[in-house]
């Protein structure tokens, strides 16, 4: 009978002389701050063809949602006739950076704000006006021209003791087998990075690109939406779009993926 | 623990049979298998058929493709997460395969491979999967019947 069943970590033959990138490993957590990790961007995964798209604005399609920011931005909203742009001006300084230390705490209220989640903040708070829903074509422009405000630039998401509730959440959640196929989070992004998922190789799991335009989806779809897409995969059931459950996941994968550039718009197949 | 146990996947339960009403009411009802050794002897079903199992392989609803690479089915896509099924039933005798398929956790607590026909110890089942396996009793017998064509 076969032995190779017993351990854990099988080096089957036929894998053997594959080249598998290192495995992403994550520290545990340490007394006060903990430290991400470096990791590999998801990009570096992607086909030649992809990574080219993404690289080359001309053609990168995620960039036309960043164009259409770019106009929503300047354009009044709300009662009070406002913009984004009259409250902060000129995104490519003022919003330079921003993306990079989100999702971050609320601390008034306890609750994790995404990047969706603030420009929502701003439009019923100071344009008073409505929010905007997920994957609505102005939430994902307003978030491309965001984050693409901090294109370059190293995530910088930290636990302090105020989120590290929050922190310890995502932690669990990513950690926690889930749905009929009964896996986690690590076991696809950190234990079987490099393997291939049938058609996908799989990477470390970083929402660095997000939103990203993908060819599957035929157009630019949040970080949400990929998250809910890893529930339906692994047949779990899929927290609401906006739900604490996957804002606290965010906050994890923000903090994961710290030191890693700021990619978006990204481009995935 | 592991060797020789008897474990109960669910309460007894009649073995499914085919017609399609005892299908729709018994899909959920597993019946109980016996573990000795590294394999489950007793077959789940009293017929296979290996060309089902093949289209079981497949597809979409057992994804065995995901993960696992078999070159004879011609297939432009398939995973390499666990081993080549090539030549699985030169490996594993159908009682060996079928304890796999029906909870490889059995053997390996750590692993991915998902249990296809257990339906507890499972966490946030999405709405229209919970309380069923993967795959039917019927259905573990045709994949297995395929398999041992991968000689
Ligand atoms: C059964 C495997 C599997 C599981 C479990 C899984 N994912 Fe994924 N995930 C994928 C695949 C396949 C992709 C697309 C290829 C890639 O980028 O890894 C992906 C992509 C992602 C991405 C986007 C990466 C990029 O660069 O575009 C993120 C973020 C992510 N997953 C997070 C998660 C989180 C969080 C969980 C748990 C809730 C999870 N995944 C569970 C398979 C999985
Ligand atoms: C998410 C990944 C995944 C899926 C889906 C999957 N397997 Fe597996 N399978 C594995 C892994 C990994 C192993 C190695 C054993 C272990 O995990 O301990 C394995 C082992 C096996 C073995 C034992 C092979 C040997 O040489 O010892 C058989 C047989 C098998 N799988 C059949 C199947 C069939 C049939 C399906 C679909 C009905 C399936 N697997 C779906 C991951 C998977």
């Amino acid at each position: 009978m076969s032995i190779g069943i017993w351990c854990a970590v099988t080096p089957w033959s036929s894998h053997s002389a594959e080249s598998i990138p290192p495995i992403f490993s994550i520290s545990p957590p340490a007394s006060s701050t903990p430290l991400a990790p470096l990791g590999r961007s998801g990009i570096t995964f992607a086909s030649p063809d992809i990574r080219q798209l993404q690289a080359d604005n001309f053609a990168n399609p995620g960039m036309l949602w960043v164009t259409r920011g770019e106009t929503i931005w300047r354009t009044p909203s709300g009662v009070k006739g406002q913009a984004c742009a009259s409250c902060h001006q000129d995104a490519q300084q003022s919003m330079q950076g921003v993306s990079a230390r989100y999702p971050r705490l609320d601390t008034g209220r306890g609750t994790i704000l995404n990047i969706e989640g603030q420009i929502n903040r701003c439009r019923q708070e100071q344009q008073a006006t409505t929010p905007w829903v997920y994957e609505s074509a102005d939430l994902l422009a307003m978030t491309a021209y965001l984050n693409y405000q901090s294109r370059g630039m190293p995530i910088a998401v930290t636990i302090d003791t105020d989120n590290r509730t929050q922190w310890e959440r995502g932690k669990a959640i990513f950690h926690r087998r889930q749905g009929q196929m009964n896996l986690a989070c690590v076991h696809c992004h950190e234990q079987l990075v490099g393997r291939k998922l049938l058609t996908d190789t799989l990477s470390e799991g970083h929402g660095n690109a997000y939103p990203i335009y993908r060819l599957e989806w035929q157009t630019v779809g949040s970080l949400q939406r990929r998250l809910r897409s890893c529930f339906n995969g692994v047949r779990a059931a899929i927290p609401d779009y906006g739900a604490e459950e996957l804002l606290a996941l965010e906050l994890y994968l923000g903090w994961r993926s710290s030191g890693l550039t700021v990619e978006a718009p990204g481009v995935r197949r | 623990m592991l060797w020789g146990a008897v474990i109960t996947l669910c309460d007894a339960a009649p073995p499914d049979n085919h017609s399609a009403t005892a299908a729709l009411t018994a899909a959920h009802v597993l019946q109980t298998v016996q573990v000795t050794g590294d394999a489950i002897a007793m077959p789940l079903a009293t017929s296979s058929d290996p060309a089902r199992g093949r289209e079981l392989v497949m597809g979409r609803e057992s994804n065995c493709m995901l993960c696992h690479a078999i070159p004879e089915t011609g297939a432009q896509f398939m995973g390499n997460i666990g081993p080549t099924l090539s030549g699985v039933a030169q490996r594993l005798s159908a009682a060996q395969m079928r304890l796999r398929i029906v909870d490889q956790s059995r053997l390996n607590p750590a692993t991915v491979m998902p249990a296809y026909y257990r339906t507890e110890g499972l966490s946030l089942v999405a709405p229209s999967f919970q309380g069923k396996p993967v795959l039917n009793a019927q259905q573990i017998e045709d994949v297995i019947a395929y398999l041992q064509t991968l000689k």
